[in-house]
């Protein structure tokens, strides 16, 4: 392993632990206001200062990247499951069901991945519980998400179907459903694996996205979206700084996803 | 020639099949979007009853989706694209008063983007500095990791054009695939060979190296255009621009369904163009070289 993947796992590892110990390390709860304090700056009790309504932005900084980075590996893990069931499986039938998967490919794939997200999201209920819209936001993710990585698996394991292999192993008179969870998704499971580490990055900047125009993540709580919202008030970049910490520790994050991903590209290939 | 005539078809087809099918999906999203029964006029209180009850009838209408689908398709075949319910204009209107700005924005974007791109691609390639190839990788990484709304925020921020957030959401996927594209040619044998028995760079590049590259290119440049599209969401919501973008957005927020089946369709086609188009342009240029 290199020094960099090294240590973009330190980083992820850090940045994972930090955001667990949340209880312990917050000064208090995402939501808990100050409200002699509002817009104020760093300082010792408020380490990154407070937002416009006084809450404590280093709490809401450690419970909104547990909430990211718990929930966009679920949605990842969603969609991979989906498109192995999906794209494997007609890969693996192949004939109509393996032109049937391509064609809803083929329609999800020719709509841009935000417009599909923003639309799909602005059609379900926006007035949830913050509870409810944190999980319909990465459920969302996780159910639109799976195209691309189908038809990747499609066309894997469609080649796993004609591979010698599998074909002595229909000869020898081994059962298709056996056939299919013995022989052919062991050998898509590196395909598997990659396409999960790459939906992650994917997913938390969507999450982004869909926070910063006010369809993620329903406040008090807190998440990397919402909480890059605060940069619509700016007026100058140097005016408030701190408020940019939540961007830096977003892009530290999907850089450090991204040196793994070519990992898992390079087992992958 | 033939096959090239075969291929055209094939892909007006499937574009035709795609675009009709993302329109009825659209529909069938909104349709069954909760609350799409509630129509917010009728609780005006300055309506009396049979008022009311033609806003009810209106809305009935489009409740079964292929119904509705069905009868929008007829409607734009003789060009009536229908009215947004929750802009009060024809659907044609908006879209032909919002267009020419999207398609400036794009097209000044995507220009910027392939500027962009070609220019740290070739000079990484042509380099072939580990320092300098590092350094492109560093900028171009550090833009993939930036959603595209905090760009299009920056933008406002620095008071720059959107098209420029445009291009600089779109360059880090383009610059990545061009990067590697180049790399790759610029390593082959028959390259190597011919900067050893002292081809200039230029003649190497025209004639050696463009000529493979071009067809994967142009469809890393079909890709694009999707990128851009989708990129212009928030570019133009954020960024106050009155184009189809901020029109998609405030199409979904409002869950106006003849707008945004044809704000899909039009999405659709746009990016399955872009990608045939390139797809067609790679067949040819292959075909010339075969």
């Amino acid at each position: 392993m290199s020094f960099w993947r090294k240590l973009a796992c330190v980083v992820l590892a850090l940045v994972l632990g930090a955001s667990l110990a949340a209880n312990w390390l917050a000064p208090a709860g995402y939501a808990r206001q100050y409200r002699d304090a509002t817009n104020a700056p760093p300082s010792r009790t408020h380490w990154l200062g407070t937002d416009e309504i006084g809450r404590d932005r280093f709490a809401r900084v450690l419970y909104g990247t547990r909430i990211s980075l718990l929930l966009a590996p679920a949605a990842a893990l969603l969609s991979t499951l989906m498109a192995a069931l999906i794209g494997g499986l007609a890969g693996y039938l192949g004939g109509i069901w393996a032109r049937m998967a391509m064609a809803v490919t083929d329609l999800f794939m020719s709509l841009p991945w935000l417009f599909l997200l923003i639309t799909a999201r602005a059609l379900m209920p926006l007035n949830v519980s913050p509870l409810v819209s944190v999980f319909v936001t990465f459920l969302l993710l996780g159910l639109l998400g799976w195209t691309a990585a189908a038809r990747v698996l499609c066309t894997t394991a469609g080649s796993l179907r004609a591979s010698d292999f599998v074909r002595q192993a229909r000869a020898a008179g081994l059962p298709g459903r056996k056939l299919f969870w013995v022989h052919v998704v062991p050998n898509l499971k590196p395909v598997l694996y990659a396409q999960f580490w790459i939906s992650i990055p994917v997913f938390i900047l969507s999450e982004a996205n869909l926070g910063i125009l006010g369809l993620g993540v329903a406040e008090p709580m807190p998440s990397w979206g919402s909480l890059l919202k605060e940069l619509e008030g700016l007026v100058s970049l140097g005016e408030e700084p701190w408020k940019f910490v939540p961007l830096i520790l977003l892009v530290v994050v999907v850089t450090s996803f991204q040196f793994l991903l070519s990992r898992q590209e390079e087992l992958a290939a | 020639m033939r096959s090239l005539r075969w291929k055209i078809a094939g892909h007006a087809l499937a574009l035709l099949a795609t675009v009709l099918l993302g329109g009825l999906f659209s529909a069938t999203l909104v349709r069954l979007a909760p609350g799409f029964d509630v129509d917010e006029r009728e609780l005006d209180p300055h309506l009396n009853a049979t008022s009311v009850q033609a806003l009810h009838d209106a809305r009935h209408q489009d409740e079964s989706v292929l119904r509705f689908y069905f009868s929008y398709m007829k409607r734009a075949a003789h060009g009536d694209l229908g009215t947004s319910l929750a802009l009060g204009q024809p659907v044609r209107t908006l879209l032909r008063d919002r267009a020419p700005l999207t398609l400036r924005l794009l097209a000044v974007g995507l220009g910027l983007a392939w500027m962009l791109t070609l220019t740290l691609a070739l000079s990484a390639a042509w380099l072939r500095l580990s320092v300098y190839d590092t350094l492109t990788t560093v900028v171009s990484g550090t833009f993939l990791c930036l959603p595209a709304a905090v760009l299009a925020l920056l933008s406002v921020l620095w008071n720059v054009p959107g098209s420029l957030a445009i291009a600089l959401i779109v360059f880090p996927h383009t610059y990545r695939y061009a990067r590697n594209l180049l790399v790759k040619a610029y390593s082959r044998p028959h390259i190597i060979t011919a900067r050893a028995k002292g081809l200039g760079e230029a003649r190497i590049l025209f004639w050696h190296v463009v000529p493979v590259v071009t067809p994967q290119l142009l469809a890393v440049a079909g890709v694009s255009v999707s990128l851009a599209v989708g990129a212009a969401i928030p570019v133009e919501a954020l960024c106050g621009l009155a184009g189809i973008g901020q029109l998609a957005w405030q199409a979904a927020l409002a869950r106006d369904l003849s707008l945004l089946v044809n704000i899909t369709i039009l999405v659709t086609l746009v990016t399955l163009l872009a990608n045939s188009g390139a797809d067609v342009i790679g067949h040819v240029i292959r075909g010339q070289e075969a």
